[in-house]
């Protein structure tokens, strides 16, 4: 288990323990984190899973993979040099304590 | 409203109504009724990675099993509706217990189209897959299999094809049309996805009908063709489409045509149903048309749960689709029946390519094969109405992101 924190504009902060090797974006959906839909399953197709990594953890969990670059381009909330496509993050130890930040539609 | 809002079928649509319900806060009871004895489950990798053992069960769930009650949800999972009274605002399970509701949402999804039994249909070693219970079985048939005969080459077919091949199988895919896909992509699309099967293995006989499938003891062996040719199986997979389950609508009078027939705020032809999924059939440019897909069913749930909280939200989203077959992730935006035109674009970087269908000067769909490039940048163009030039379109040296900038309202 590692522990992720999202931060939401205007709410109370969700940590939980997330067992190593599920995506962030199902960690996400299991903790009710709002905005986060999943929609795809975690197949880069639908963006909904869209986060902006603090930026003292992007250096760790590193930039987008190709296919997931071209999605960013279709959030629905625009993207920031930090936002990943959650379902392409996967749980591992040297996550253990990440901040993300929720993206908020108006 | 009086009565709770009750939800029949507890599938993607269902749990996208309820999740978008408890987001907004709705104050409405709501109880979610389904037959399968099951929490909502995600289908799309019953055909890929759940198939080959590459994702656990417990990973295809929705929401977590328990995220319904702790959210306030009544389920009733294991619970067929056998019949809607809706002059008594009420529904009938299949035990006789009667649940009254104020409003009622229709999400009873579809069912794969079986063949004949006087072709064999009910033989032992012949599937279909739509339920994780469906995909146990042919998951287990599989494992002791050497051969599998795939009648139909739609998506499902041909992703259980490439699902088949990664476990070892020699596979063969049947299909009465002229190409794959006919029915769904252009000429095209199909020829990708010929070349990628039989790059990988697997026979496809196009043009060919099944004459049946003969066993014996009650136990599929071989498929006879219309050529006269006879192929052995231990296992046959017939996906030639599926049917919208409409019948407690109809039954209970509601309009249907191909489906449930809704408006672009998922109402039904009676004030107090709605639909949304599968089962719907609505309008588009003007016509008809039921769609199959994690999109569609999760837009018209959200959506009616926005209705039915007061929002006067109407149903225009882009459609649109995946697949995943071998290294191949297709990705499609927008509908392309009824084009005139189809362009090719390559993708150099990733070795994908796009087709682009036009009708006249108005861009319709995008399909993309390892180019989520397209697909992101088309879906984008076509969710603004713009009409980038086939012409442009065509040639890669063209950045779709300039083109989407340039035709953005400033
Ligand atoms: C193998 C497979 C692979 C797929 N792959 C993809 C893909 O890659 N991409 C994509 O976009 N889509 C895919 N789809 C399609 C997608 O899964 C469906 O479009 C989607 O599940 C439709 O959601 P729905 O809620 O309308 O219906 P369903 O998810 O089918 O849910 C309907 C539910 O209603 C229940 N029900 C029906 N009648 C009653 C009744 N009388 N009483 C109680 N309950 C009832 C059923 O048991 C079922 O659980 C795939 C489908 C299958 C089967
Ligand atoms: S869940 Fe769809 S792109 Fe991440």
């Amino acid at each position: 288990m590692v522990k992720i924190t999202w931060k939401i504009a205007g709410k109370d902060d969700i940590t939980a323990d997330i067992p190593i090797g599920n995506t962030l974006m199902e960690a996400a959906v299991d903790n009710n984190v709002p905005f986060i839909e999943g929609e795809c399953g975690g197949c880069l197709s639908c963006a909904t899973c869209h986060v902006f990594v603090d930026p003292d953890w992007y250096g760790t969990t590193g930039a987008p993979g190709d296919f997931e670059e071209d999605m960013l381009d279709m959030t629905e909330v625009e993207r920031s040099p930090t936002s990943r496509l959650s379902c392409q993050i996967t749980a591992s130890t040297e996550l253990d304590g990440l901040v993300l930040h929720v993206p908020i539609p108006d | 409203m009086k009565g709770p809002i009750v939800v029949v079928g507890a599938g993607q649509a269902g749990a996208s109504f309820v999740s978008r319900h408890v987001t907004l806060g709705g104050d409405a009871p709501v109880i979610l009724i389904g037959e399968e004895p099951y929490a909502p489950y995600q289908r799309p990798p019953l055909s890929k990675k759940f198939l080959t053992g590459e994702l656990e069960r417990d990973r295809l769930w929705i929401r977590q099993p328990d995220w319904y009650g702790q959210n306030g949800i009544t389920t009733r999972f294991g619970t067929r509706i056998a019949e809607l009274a809706p002059s008594q605002r009420t529904v009938i399970t299949d035990s006789g217990e009667r649940i009254g509701y104020g409003k009622l949402v229709l999400c009873t999804g579809s069912r794969p189209r079986l063949l004949p039994d006087a072709l064999g249909g009910s033989l032992d070693g012949v599937h279909t897959l739509r339920e994780i219970g469906d995909a146990d079985r042919l998951a287990e048939r599989l494992g002791g299999s050497r051969r599998l005969i795939v009648i139909g080459g739609g998506y499902i077919g041909l992703e259980i094809a490439a699902s088949a091949r990664k476990l070892g199988l020699e596979v063969t895919v049947i299909e009465m049309a002229e190409r794959i896909l006919q029915r769904v992509a252009s000429e095209q699309t199909s020829l990708y996805f010929r070349s990628l099967h039989r790059d990988h293995g697997v026979e496809i006989l196009e043009s060919t009908r099944i004459v049946r499938i003969a066993g014996r003891d009650g136990v599929a062996r071989r498929v006879e063709l219309d050529s006269g040719e006879t192929i052995d199986a231990d296992a046959v997979l017939v996906g030639i489409g599926a049917l919208p389950n409409v019948e407690l609508a109809e039954a209970a009078g509601i309009e249907c045509e191909n489906g449930i027939c809704v408006d672009e705020a998922c109402r039904t032809s009676d004030a107090d149903i709605h639909a949304a999924g599968d089962c719907t059939s609505f309008v588009r440019n003007g016509q008809r048309i039921r769609l199959e897909s994690v999109q569609n069913a999760a837009d018209q749930g959200d959506l009616t749960a926005r209705v039915l909280s007061g929002h006067d939200d109407r149903y225009a989203s882009v459609p649109w689709f995946w697949s995943e077959q071998y290294d191949c992730m297709l990705q499609i935006a927008g509908l392309s029946q009824g084009f005139d035109r189809a362009v090719i674009r390559r993708n150099s970087t990733s070795g994908g390519q796009s087709v682009w269908y036009y009708t006249g000067e108005r861009l319709i769909a995008v399909d993309a094969m390892n180019d989520t490039k397209s697909y992101a940048f088309g879906r984008r163009m076509l969710e603004m109405g713009m009409n980038p030039r086939a012409d442009q379109v065509e040639d890669e040296q063209t950045d779709l992101k300039a083109l989407l900038q340039a035709g953005m309202p400033k």
